[in-house]
């Protein structure tokens, strides 16, 4: 059961923040760290990451840098920084308390 | 598809790609550097896995989701891009030469422009802010610039040696003809209708004739390739704007420069008149025309766009006019001013004709707006014949004189070029021509306005008797 595009979308930015909270990444490891994640059950498009990224860039959450990947090429690595940080505790608190009250609805409808 | 797949052609369907990508709009070449990567590292890990690379390349372009959808979202995050700015980005459509040294040789052509016109006050013909222009700044004006102007695209098109001394003879012999004649009294221009009639016409056909040796560097031996002129016609157009757009900015400046040194009790008018205006001028010609090259594909060509806005209106100008004319029956009052005001408007439905074309896909198939433009050039037919009646018992009735002939001389080849265009816009309509023809035919058209130039500035002073 994959879930739909508009919760996608919305889980987008805590996960981004999530991963590169772990240690710095670039664009393809975090596709993969994602799939890994979630069981392969949260299907991005690939290329839709990126407008993500560059937007939390912009919105200084991330900071970008150009470096060397292992074959020569220039790869981008991205790196999540102090307000990034902070911003990940406020998410990581908005997605508790959405995820508290539907629990407590489905426990409810358990128990009943 | 094709069976021998290897590296190589990986590589070439990898380019395609992202030539592809370059195209979109939101997405700038950091973006695409980015994209690569991914997409690369997506067929290792398809191809480890033991796809073959033509296969593992169809599913990683598939898996980075549709271009379109993909351009959009960089759009929206990146909404700035869709206001084209002017980036010069290094290395973004020609690697020869760098920009930046591009950028130097530009300065320096607009800066000798800017002091070639200062170079005639060491021979004691200077510009001074309360007399008036000398007749001699009036005749050589476009041979401070266009020199330089011609000398920026054999640097920038690497014109070969022998062009570049042909042009340089051009512009030797243009030299030459502004300045040997004899013109009678001529030291001031305002007072034409006693002065040396000659001499004004030199000085308004040189840069004409002139501005075809410019674009003879421009379109660098591709000018008899249809495209080199067109695309010439296009720099025209673009430069006429950003050379309006600077001059406003170089007004704003001059009020300014006025403005402050008056609070503080000087008058610039010293450095205003004989320096910023002049060398300005000039400079501009030369800094218009760079940001013409540069900006190319970076901001909407504005030429066209003003033709599609004018093209309706000056057609219901001129046909109110005609049914006005027709209605009260009041023939045409041939002045001086009249002659050439026709002149000027044949001119103008030429430029929107020559504009149109310009902008027009030659594939596409006729409509209302090509229509509107045949109306338009056959309003400005008719208009023209009155007029032309006019002048001719003008003529009949006082003679020659050298004003009367260059004006009926420009008004026969403008109105050659019309009466053709609109039959060539008749059949286009009638779906008998491709509008490709009727393009052929106004870019052939064009050095014939420049050899008439010519023609005035070295044959009428002496068929006159520098009158």
């Amino acid at each position: 059961m994959n879930p739909g595009k508009d919760l996608v979308a919305a889980s987008a930015t805590p996960l981004v923040l999530a991963i590169l909270a772990e240690g710095d990444s670039y664009g393809y490891a975090i596709i993969k760290r994602v799939a890994e994640l979630s069981g392969g059950h949260l299907q991005w498009t690939d290329g839709m990451l990126y407008p993500v990224l560059h937007r939390l860039e912009r919105q200084g959450l991330l900071a970008a840098r150009w470096g060397a990947s292992g074959d020569g090429r220039q790869r981008k690595y991205y790196r999540i920084t102090k307000e990034g940080r902070t911003q990940l505790a406020v998410q990581r608190q908005q997605w508790q308390v959405v995820d508290d009250t539907l629990r407590g609805i489905w426990m409810k409808a358990c128990t009943a | 598809m094709t069976p021998p797949v290897d590296g190589s052609s990986l590589d070439a369907q990898v380019a395609q790609w992202r030539a592809y990508l370059r195209r979109r709009q939101g997405i700038h070449s950091p973006d695409v550097e980015e994209l690569e990567g991914h997409l690369r590292d997506q067929l290792a890990v398809l191809t480890d896995a033991g796809l073959a690379e033509d296969e593992a390349f169809l599913v990683a372009v598939k898996r980075l989701g549709s271009l379109d959808a993909l351009s959009r979202e960089f759009a929206r995050e990146h909404s700035e891009r869709l206001w084209k700015q002017l980036v010069m980005a290094p290395g973004a459509e020609e690697p020869g030469k760098s920009t930046r040294t591009e950028m130097l040789v530009v300065l320096g052509l607009a800066v000798a422009a800017a002091l070639a016109v200062k170079v005639p006050v060491l021979f004691g013909v200077g510009l001074s802010p309360d007399a008036e222009l000398p007749p001699f700044y009036a005749r050589n004006a476009s041979l401070f610039v266009f020199p330089l102007l011609a000398a920026y695209f054999v640097w920038k098109r690497e014109v070969s040696v022998s062009s570049g001394l042909w042009l340089a003879l051009t512009f030797a012999a243009g030299a030459v003809f502004a300045n040997v004649y004899p013109f009678s009294n001529s030291e001031r221009l305002d007072n034409f209708p006693e002065g040396s009639d000659t001499q004004v016409l030199t000085t308004l056909h040189l840069p004409i004739a002139l501005w075809l040796a410019v674009g003879f560097a421009y379109a660098r031996g591709r000018w008899f390739a249809d495209g080199g002129r067109m695309n010439f016609v296009r720099f025209s157009g673009e430069l006429a704007i950003y050379y309006v757009l600077i001059a406003l900015g170089g007004g704003v400046l001059t009020g300014f420069t006025f403005m402050m040194f008056a609070a503080i009790g000087m008058n610039a008018e010293w450095f205003v008149g004989p320096w910023l205006i002049p060398c300005g001028a000039a400079g501009a010609v030369i800094i218009g025309s760079w940001l013409v090259e540069a900006k190319q594909s970076v901001i909407e060509n504005m030429a066209p766009v003003l033709t599609r806005l004018f093209t309706p209106l000056f057609t219901i100008l001129l046909l109110v006019f005609l049914v006005t004319m027709a209605w009260t029956g009041s023939p045409i009052n041939v002045e001086r001013e009249v002659l050439i005001g026709f002149d000027l408007l044949l001119v103008l439905v030429v430029g929107l004709v020559l504009y149109a074309a310009s902008a027009r896909d030659p594939e596409a198939p006729p409509d209302l707006f090509d229509g509107l433009q045949l109306l338009l050039v056959v309003s400005a037919l008719v208009v023209d014949a009155v007029a032309l009646a006019a002048i001719a018992g003008r003529i009949s009735e006082f003679g020659f004189t050298p004003n009367r002939v260059a004006a009926l001389g420009e008004n026969l080849i403008l109105l050659v070029n019309l009466v053709w265009s609109a039959r060539l816009y008749a059949r286009f309509l009638r779906h008998r021509d491709s509008f490709a023809v009727l393009e052929r035919w106004q870019i052939a058209y064009l050095p014939v306005y420049s050899v008439w130039a010519a023609f005035v500035v070295v044959v009428f002073p002496v068929a006159f008797g520098y009158r």
